[in-house]
């Protein structure tokens, strides 16, 4: 467990400091360093401080919530198709986080942003949960989630085409499909106080969830309170999920591969699966805005273009793997 | 039919102004005379038969809407786009209310009956095709790159309208504003063109063209920006120039203008104490460009510190 620990927190480091060096300006790695650490206040400087390391910063963030947010409710619904991006959460929080650009409430106060998109994620995911019920079958939970991501993507597409800005709806797919690029150390700001509660509601589940493994009954039975566990996960998921898509778009499939892989190698047990899944989602999220650099350096190629490269083909693989299971 | 055979003859007295364009045009001014001798004479041979001034003009497209609203005569020009009533794109919103108004499609635009439509060769081809198809006479304007192109277009508007002496009176009095506005400075400032999606505009492009007639270099031009292209915000900060002009802001929120308030551009941007922004003036290849180079010229001497 430890080694685990160990390897993926030097992969995270890793994609972290290479995230920092690979940039169109094409600059030599000591020297960026330099300029990074020591600050001379020239352009190389403000490249560093002001554009890379908002952006590496931002992709470990994110990465770590959507990882964690899909250990979590994939360990709560004990379903592995559960992810904010499949089954709509992400989308009802970009839903939240452009109504609230739209109308102007992300300019009144700072944190509208991502308490909107909160907002958003919360109702997705209550619709979820109530359509799927709390022991919801693959087939309900997916069918809920097409279902709220549909409307909720429908509905970003209407706010941003009636937009009086002509740029807004060519955003579409910035709100649908995430990217980093150009973000800035506001935006770290915006997102980190929600991604911080979140992060520590979601690592607070793990005995509740280990406990879960055995069956509702017996969980109930070591002392779980079911109800409290649920109000905790789902608020848990929207507000890193939501802190997340305000200020990097819907960026799917992380928390559905990244789970998925590690389970294994934590004897699927759901509380170590937690805090393995924050740092291979950091670490996932990071490599994937490094191919989107250097696949496209100057088109700003969307991050959920390349997630879903790698966890489409995953996710069929999930739902051949489970109709074997069930015939 | 002969009401609209009104402007052509409305406009031959402009031939033989003699207070226009003296001095180069002294051959033109002389040959006025013969010329309005044609004009009369065909004028009077078939006044309503002039195929070259269109009676009712349509235009669909912002820039031919500017240059058709300078050069067409009274009641010559029927309809301009509905874009020529945003302030913040037009030059000449208030210009354009007095116009019906229509958006660009083919079906509202035949059904106004025009004997000509001028538009633009970058706006919808759909719709221009459908016209054609329909028997309406299309004139289309390649859009102006340069101050050059902006000459050219004055003169081909005019001619497409019929109001040839109008237009190369204006066309002269932009050349002469021009050449009093050129610098020849020999320090010129570096400045970049950075709009929404990190969009930058090189040397072959009108803005581009501005910012040089204003005495500023181009260093996204230097830096191999030569026409229009997104540039990374990294190489923006790795190129430094002396200043960045970003464009005016439309209502409600794009996440593409959000980069105009990167710390970076900022950083850029705070050295000079009157950082420019581009508006309604540098879109169109239209002597409204004058204005824009003229607040340009502001910019840099506020930014040079000297009043030269």
């Amino acid at each position: 467990m430890s080694r685990l620990a160990i390897a993926l927190s030097l992969l995270v480091a890793a994609l972290f400091a290479a995230s920092l060096l690979i940039g169109p300006a094409g600059t030599a790695p000591g020297e960026s360093l330099a300029a990074l650490f020591a600050g001379d206040g020239g352009p190389l400087t403000l490249v560093m401080r002001e554009i890379r390391l908002p952006r590496a910063i931002l992709a470990l963030m994110i990465g770590a919530s959507l990882g964690l947010a899909g250990a979590a409710m994939q360990g709560y619904l004990r379903n592995p198709l559960a992810e904010p991006g499949l089954i709509g959460v992400s989308g009802s929080a970009a839903l939240g986080a452009v109504l609230s650009l739209q109308t102007g409430l992300a300019a009144a106060f700072a944190l509208a942003l991502p308490l909107s998109a909160l907002l958003g994620a919360l109702i997705g995911m209550g619709l979820v949960m109530a359509l799927a019920g709390p022991r919801g079958g693959s087939l309900t939970l997916i069918l809920a989630g097409i279902a709220v991501s549909a409307l909720a993507a429908a509905l970003t597409s209407l706010v941003l085409n009636l937009s009086p800005n002509p740029f807004a709806a060519n955003e579409i797919v910035f709100w649908m499909m995430g990217s980093l690029a150009d973000r800035s150390f506001t935006h770290v700001l915006l997102a980190l106080p929600l991604m911080v509660l979140g992060a520590l509601l979601l690592a607070s589940v793990g005995r509740g969830l280990d406990a879960l493994t055995l069956g509702e009954d017996a969980a109930g039975a070591m002392g779980i309170d079911m109800r409290r566990l649920r109000l905790t996960v789902v608020t848990g998921t929207a507000c890193v999920v939501g802190a997340g898509t305000a200020v990097a778009g819907a960026i799917g499939f992380v928390g559905l591969v990244v789970p998925h892989v590690l389970r294994p190698l934590v004897g699927a047990r759901p509380s170590r699966l937690l805090w393995a899944s924050a740092l291979g989602g950091a670490a996932m999220l990071l490599a994937a805005d490094i191919a989107v650099r250097v696949i496209l350096p100057a088109r700003d190629l969307k991050l959920g273009v390349v997630t879903a490269l790698v966890g489409a083909p995953l996710f069929l693989h999930l739902i051949l793997k489970l109709r074997t299971e069930r015939i | 039919m002969p009401r609209r055979a009104g402007p052509c003859i409305l406009a031959s007295p402009h031939a033989s102004d003699p207070r226009r364009g003296r001095g180069r045009r002294s051959v033109a001014a002389r040959l006025a005379p013969a010329a309005l001798a044609v004009l009369a004479a065909l004028s009077a041979l078939a006044p309503a038969a002039r195929a070259d001034t269109p009676g009712r003009v349509v235009s669909m497209n912002l820039c031919t809407d500017q240059l058709a609203m300078l050069i067409a005569g009274e009641d010559q020009l029927h309809s301009v786009s509905h874009v020529a009533l945003d302030p913040r794109a037009s030059a000449m919103a208030a210009e354009a209310a007095r116009h019906r108004i229509n958006h660009g499609r083919a079906e509202e635009i035949y059904l106004m009956q025009p004997d000509l439509v001028v538009t633009s060769t970058l706006s919808a081809r759909h719709s221009t095709a459908m016209l054609r198809r329909l028997g309406i006479p299309v004139i289309t304007f390649a859009p102006a790159n340069s101050l050059e192109d902006v000459h050219d277009r004055i003169l081909e508007m005019g001619a497409a309208l019929g109001h040839e002496d109008r237009a190369r009176a204006i066309a002269d009095a932009f050349e002469e504003n021009l050449a009093r506005l050129r610098t020849t400075a020999a320090a010129r400032p570096s400045a970049v063109l950075y709009y929404a999606n990190g969009y930058t505009l090189g040397d072959q492009t009108l803005a581009g063209q501005i910012l040089l007639a204003a005495g500023f270099s181009n260093a996204a031009s230097a830096a191999g920006y030569k026409t229009g292209t997104r540039m990374p915000l990294e190489v923006l900060a790795m190129t430094a120039p002396d200043t960045v002009v970003t464009s005016r802001r439309y209502p409600g929120a794009s996440r593409a203008e959000e980069i105009m308030d990167h710390p970076v551009v900022q950083a850029l941007r705070e050295n000079s104490t009157a950082a420019a922004i581009t508006d309604h003036d540098w879109l169109c290849g239209t002597p409204h460009v004058l204005r824009a180079i003229e607040k340009l010229v502001e910019t840099r001497r506020a930014l040079q510190g000297d009043g030269s």
